[in-house]
Order: structure tokens, then C-alpha cells, then sequence
């Protein structure tokens, strides 16, 4: 989906080409363009690697460093996730993006009611500490780092990661953890949500606290514009709702007394690429710019590279179709290229079973080599940001710079991002547009090659990911196991002291570490903020 | 009956928090003049067949995203056979591989909508399948 709208006239010429965002593209640009929307080399453009990074963040692109490849996995056990990451690995991918089940995302553990049918099934389970020791075994946690996806309970998963790591021997400076806890977004888009929104946002202000003073090369937080893209909205408003969420964050921390400066630089963005390149392509040089620009302006940070916009900009699932699925894997080809030619530092890629199931290991070795074809044989890394100064590009950037301040203006209006999101205020401008795209679709309004054009043949057999029921049985036992074996007593203190901090408002995260070093479970902790804080209820908005 | 408004309970059992398809299709539904009741995400089973008894609904349709689409199907038809709602219709939407569609209609679910289901096909089954319509 996420493609432009075409007014043709009756011989197929293209009257009209209107993106996402609103913009119009016109059939030719010249300087005359540039001069329209006051591009000024200096200010819009200068070097690679130079204020405003609109180029780059790295004065040579991939000449000098080679993206990372970061395929999101993860399912059943974590004896069998720990096989997928080591054979990821020996495949070349350069670093880790971890699925949890659904469970696992929700704080619930193996055996609760809530997780029947669930277990190990989107991602892999995780009950404790123990889980952690077995996903993670011969990974060395000081080079390769790892992206949590989990959100509501990312505070818990970040206190795992360094639980383990200490556990396996390694310094808590020397680890790299990039948990999603981007919990903001979960309320709009991707719906993994448990608390309400205001102690939801200080867990995430925990974390970063806590990254900033104890974990230095951890990312304490993945803003994701990418699920508010997938759940409906614009490019333009992916980059400006993402935006006003980092806000959200950076205004928590800061109410705390420190400086964004101190801590901003641990931020990075989870971006999506589908749909029209030329406008994905803007996007991203658009957003680094501005992202900049903001922060410098906004919050008077000077450190530069406190100033990159730093990220994986991944192909996005929703491009993705169920018809003629072989066609994914060309898709996935040409988002893997837009995200080149827009400068991504990590990137991962939705396999073309997208659709179907969470990835084989066929299609997820098929994504990795799509990245490799693209940086070893076709010319990607020879020169960083080949497409600066075109009048084409140069124009459209500019334009989306616009678009995207127009719309972080509207959330202001409203009273910033939390106040949107508690109000329902984006998830109904985001379910909007959602089917407005989806009448366009059925109308052929737009195009969507194999499903409302160029329909016929035959569609492939997709090989399916398998779900095994015996994986919950195995987590479950585990789990018995686990609780009978523990110092129990010292899981009770832990999970005290835990309530208390969460009720006295200090940061959680010390107390987590203890109570995961305990084995104590996932589930156990997050109860303890669902006693102390209660549960998240959602506007009902279609 | 004829006056009546058809109505639509469109559901998000379990712990799949993926709702633009129910949402999109929810919209849809009220496009085409029917009474929709969207119960948000997270819902239990139990949850929602008190929530289609207390609406009053004509239509159950569950959304789910997440591959778990048999165990909740499973659970939900159970209790409409034991709560005798055997006269509303049941729909699942979502991730739901063709392989699987038999099987849901074995347990008793009327209509099968995978993603990508054009919005006049899930009114026009849903017309058809109500009575009084």
C-alpha cells in the first residue's frame, strides 16, 4: 500500500502524480524550482556528515561504514531463537532484532489465561532471567547489539539484557541494547500497550535516566514513526508524529533536571520505507534535517553528534501483499534500495510472506541477501547521498520539511503528543486515513500491482512458519520449574522493593535489575506496575 | 425487523494489538448503514460474547492478526453453542492463510475474510447471511 494517486487522461498520460503527503509532483524541475522553494546550499544542504546532516550523519556514507542488517527474529523457545540468531549471524547479519511473543509484550507470562494459543508464536517467549541465559548463549554481547521489541515492558527487558550480560561476564558499559519502549506509538498504532499514558511515558523517562548514567552504549529508546505509518498515516505525518513523541520523552527527562544534551544522543528512530521512492527518499533527508534543526533550536543541544538522526529504516509489512506474494520479494528489493539511497544506518526488511506468517528461514535469508546484492554488486555504498542536487529531490525535500512542521503544528494545537494520544486525537486521523486509502484501493483510485491490477495467473504456494503447541508446554514446565527452584523469598523482597519505588516515583530501573537477577518473572514484574499504576483504557475510535 | 439496523459487534480477541484492518473494516460497515460496535483491543472470549449479548448483535466478527485464529475461534464457538447464540453470525477476519479457511468453517464460522477482502463482498455476505435482510 502507500502508493501515490495518478490522475491519467484517457491515453494513459499522467495528468497529475499527488504523493501521500499532499505534494504534487511536477513532470520536470530546474533551478527555477530550487529558487521557488528557497533552497540555499549552505543552510539546506552543506557536507555529508555537517550540520544539517541532510545528506548524511557520516562525512563518507557507506564508504566508510556498511549499514547494519538487523532482521527482526525470533520465535517458539529460546533454544530455537538462539539457533536463528547464530544462523542470521553466520549469514552476515551484523546485528539483532529481537521478537518477543505476544505475552512476553504484554507482561504476561507462559501459563497466564491470556497467553493460551499465544506462547512463542509471533516471537519467542521470555518467563526470565533463565529464557534470557538461553537466547543469548555464545552471542557475544560486547559486538553485537540488539534491538528489544517490546514496548509496554521495555523497562523489564532492558534490566534483563543487562542482567544477562553481567551473568555471562561482560561490563554493563560495554553492552548495546536498543529497546523499542516506544510506548506512545503502541497507544496509536502497533497496540501492545498496558499502562496508562502518563506512567507509561515516565517508565520510558526511567530508562533513558537510567541508560544515560549506566549503560552508555545502549539506546534507551527506538522512536517509531513506522507502525503510525503502517496503521495509516502519511510519510509526512510519520516524521512529525514521531517527532512530537521524542518530545514527549526528551520533556520527561528534562522535568527531571538534566539537559537534553546529556541524553538525546541515545535516541534513535524506527522509520518506515514503502511506497513512493522519491518521497521516501525525501522524508528521510527531510527529517535528519530537521531533527537537527529542532533540537538545536528547541532544546539547545550543540553536541553534534547528539544531533543525528540515527535509525533503522526498515521495508515496511504493509506494502507487503497476500496476492501474487512473489512479487514481495521485488518490493522488498526497491524499499531496500529507497532506504539506501535515503541513508540508513541499520535497516531490516519484511520478507515477502509478510502476509502470511512471521518469516521462514528461507524468506528471511532472502531479505538479508537483498541487502547484500544492494551494497556488494549494484553501487550503493560508492558514494553517499547520490541523489543531492537534483532539482527533483532538492525541491521535494524542502517541501517536506514543510509538511511535516505543518503537521507537528497540529499536535501542538491539541496540546502536544501525550494529550493527543490520551485523547484519541491521532489514532482518529490515523484510522481516517486508513480507510480512505483502503476505498482508494477498492476504488483503483490507486494502484496495487496483483491486486486491483494485473490480477491474473496464478498465485504461488506460500511455505508456512509452523507454530508448535508443545513450545508453550515447554515454556510452562520451564516456568514450574523455575518458580519451585528460586529463592522465592528473595523474588518477594525484590518485587517489594519494586512497588515501592514505582509508588514513591524513584527510577524503577535498579530495582528491576535486582528482581530479574532474582528470576523473578516478567509477568510477576509487570503486575507490579499494573497494581501500582493501572491499565491503559483505549478511546474507542474507527 | 425491516427497520431494524443490522448490528455489527467487530471484536479484537486476544493479545494482537493490530487494529487497522478492524478497524477499516468497522468504518466500512457504518458506511453501509449498519450499527457497529468496536470493543477495542485485548478482549477476552468471554468478554466479547457478553458484549454480543448485551448489544444485541446480529453479526460477531473477530479480528485477528497474530496466527492464533484457530484456539480463539475455537473457544468463541464453544460458548455461542453453549450460551445458544447459534443465530448470530460468526466472521473472522485477518492474517488467515487459505489452508485454514476449511477449518473455521468447521467450527462454525459462517464467513472467512482474509486481508485484502473487498469491503462490498463482507457487506453483501453480511446482508445476505442476516436474517430479516
Amino acid at each position: 500500500m502507500g502508493v501515490a494517486t495518478y490522475v491519467k487522461d484517457e491515453r494513459d498520460a499522467i495528468k497529475e502524480v499527488i504523493l501521500q503527503s499532499g505534494i504534487k509532483i511536477k513532470p520536470v524541475y530546474t533551478p527555477d524550482d530550487l529558487a521557488a522553494v528557497g533552497f540555499d546550499y549552505e543552510k539546506d544542504l552543506a557536507y555529508p556528515g555537517e550540520f544539517p546532516f541532510t545528506r548524511s550523519i557520516h562525512p563518507l556514507g557507506y564508504r566508510s561504514r556498511n549499514w547494519t542488517t538487523r532482521q527482526y527474529t525470533g520465535f517458539g523457545t529460546p533454544e530455537q531463537t538462539n539457533e536463528r540468531f547464530k544462523l542470521m549471524i553466520s549469514h552476515g547479519q551484523t546485528g539483532l532484532n529481537v521478537a518477543f511473543d505476544l505475552p512476553t509484550q504484554m507482561g504476561y507470562d507462559s501459563d497466564h489465561p491470556m497467553a493460551e494459543g499465544e506462547v512463542g508464536r509471533v516471537g519467542m517467549a521470555v518467563d526470565s532471567l533463565r529464557d534470557f541465559e538461553i537466547a543469548f548463549k555464545e552471542i557475544r554481547l560486547d559486538k553485537i547489539g540488539s534491538g528489544l521489541t517490546i514496548n509496554a515492558v521495555a523497562s523489564v527487558m532492558l534490566a534483563m539484557y543487562q542482567s544477562v550480560a553481567e551473568k555471562f561476564g561482560y561490563d554493563k558499559k560495554v553492552i548495546s541494547a536498543t529497546p523499542q519502549n516506544d510506548i506512545l506509538k503502541e497507544m496509536v498504532g502497533r497496540g501492545a500497550w498496558i499502562y496508562p499514558v502518563e506512567p507509561a511515558v515516565r517508565l520510558v523517562g526511567d530508562t533513558i535516566e537510567y541508560a544515560m548514567k549506566e549503560l552508555p552504549r545502549c539506546n534507551p529508546v527506538s522512536v517509531c514513526g513506522y507502525h503510525i505509518r503502517e496503521s495509516g498515516c502519511t510519510p509526512a505525518q510519520e516524521i512529525s508524529y514521531a517527532f512530537m513523541i521524542a518530545f514527549a520523552y526528551i520533556d520527561n527527562v528534562v522535568s527531571r533536571g538534566y539537559t537534553a544534551e546529556e541524553f538525546v544522543g541515545g535516541f534513535t528512530f524506527n522509520l518506515n520505507v514503502y511506497g513512493n521512492m522519491w518521497e521516501t527518499v525525501a522524508k528521510f533527508r527531510a527529517a535528519r534535517k530537521l531533527w537537527a534543526k529542532l533540537l538545536r533550536d528547541k532544546y539547545g543541544v550543540k553536541d553534534k553528534k547528539a544531533l543525528f538522526l540515527r535509525g533503522i529504516f526498515g521495508g515496511g509489512g504493509s506494502g507487503m501483499t497476500k496476492q501474487q506474494p512473489e512479487n514481495n520479494i521485488m518490493r522488498g528489493a526497491y524499499y531496500a534500495m529507497a532506504a539506501a539511497l535515503s541513508g540508513a544506518q541499520t535497516t531490516a526488511l519484511c520478507s515477502f510472506d509478510e502476509a502470511y506468517t512471521i518469516p521462514t528461514e528461507r524468506a528471511a535469508l532472502l531479505s538479508l541477501r537483498t541487502f547484500q546484492i544492494l551494497m556488494d554488486e549494484i553501487g550503493l555504498r560508492d558514494t553517499v547521498d547520490p541523489l543531492a542536487g537534483s532539482y527533483f529531490v532538492e525541491t521535494l525535500t524542502k517541501q517536506m520539511e514543510e509538511k511535516i512542521l505543518e503537521e507537528m503544528e497540529r499536535i501542538e494545537k491539541v496540546g502536544g503528543m501525550v494529550e493527543a494520544v490520551a485523547s484519541g486525537y491521532v489514532q482518529r486521523e490515523v484510522a481516517r486515513q486508513a480507510y480512505e486509502y483502503e476505498k482508494k484501493l477498492q476504488d483503483g483510485a490507486v494502484t496495487k500491482v496483483g491486486v486491483n491490477k494485473y490480477t491474473e495467473g496464478v498465485d504461488m504456494e506460500v511455505e508456512l512458519h509452523e507454530y508448535n503447541e508443545e513450545w508453550s508446554r515447554q515454556q510452562i514446565r520451564r516456568l514450574k520449574e523455575l518458580k519451585a527452584g528460586r529463592d522465592n523469598r528473595a523474588v518477594k523482597e525484590g518485587l517489594i522493593s519494586l512497588e515501592k519505588a514505582a509508588k514513591d516515583k524513584k527510577n524503577i530501573m535498579p530495582f528491576l535489575v535486582d528482581s530479574c537477577k532474582a528470576y523473578a518473572t516478567v509477568g510477576e514484574m509487570a503486575d507490579v506496575f499494573r497494581t501500582v499504576f493501572g491499565e491503559h483504557r483505549e478511546p474507542s475510535i474507527f | 425487523m425491516s427497520n431494524r439496523k443490522i448490528r455489527v459487534l467487530v471484536a479484537k480477541p486476544g493479545l494482537d494489538g493490530h487494529d487497522r484492518g478492524a478497524k477499516v473494516v468497522a468504518h466500512a460497515l457504518r458506511e453501509a448503514g449498519m450499527e457497529v460496535i468496536y470493543t477495542g483491543l485485548h478482549q477476552t472470549v468471554p468478554g466479547i460474547v457478553n458484549q454480543a449479548i448485551q448489544e444485541d448483535v446480529d453479526v460477531i466478527g473477530l479480528s485477528i492478526m497474530s496466527g492464533a485464529h484457530i484456539p480463539i475461534t475455537r473457544k468463541l464457538m464453544d460458548l455461542v453453542t453453549t450460551k445458544d447464540l447459534k443465530d448470530k453470525l460468526v466472521m473472522v477476519g485477518g492474517v488467515i492463510p487459505q489452508r485454514d479457511v476449511a477449518l473455521l468453517r468447521q467450527l462454525g464460522v459462517r464467513g472467512v475474510f482474509p486481508g485484502g477482502s473487498r469491503f462490498e463482498d463482507i457487506v453483501g455476505f453480511i446482508k445476505e447471511h442476516v436474517p430479516g435482510n
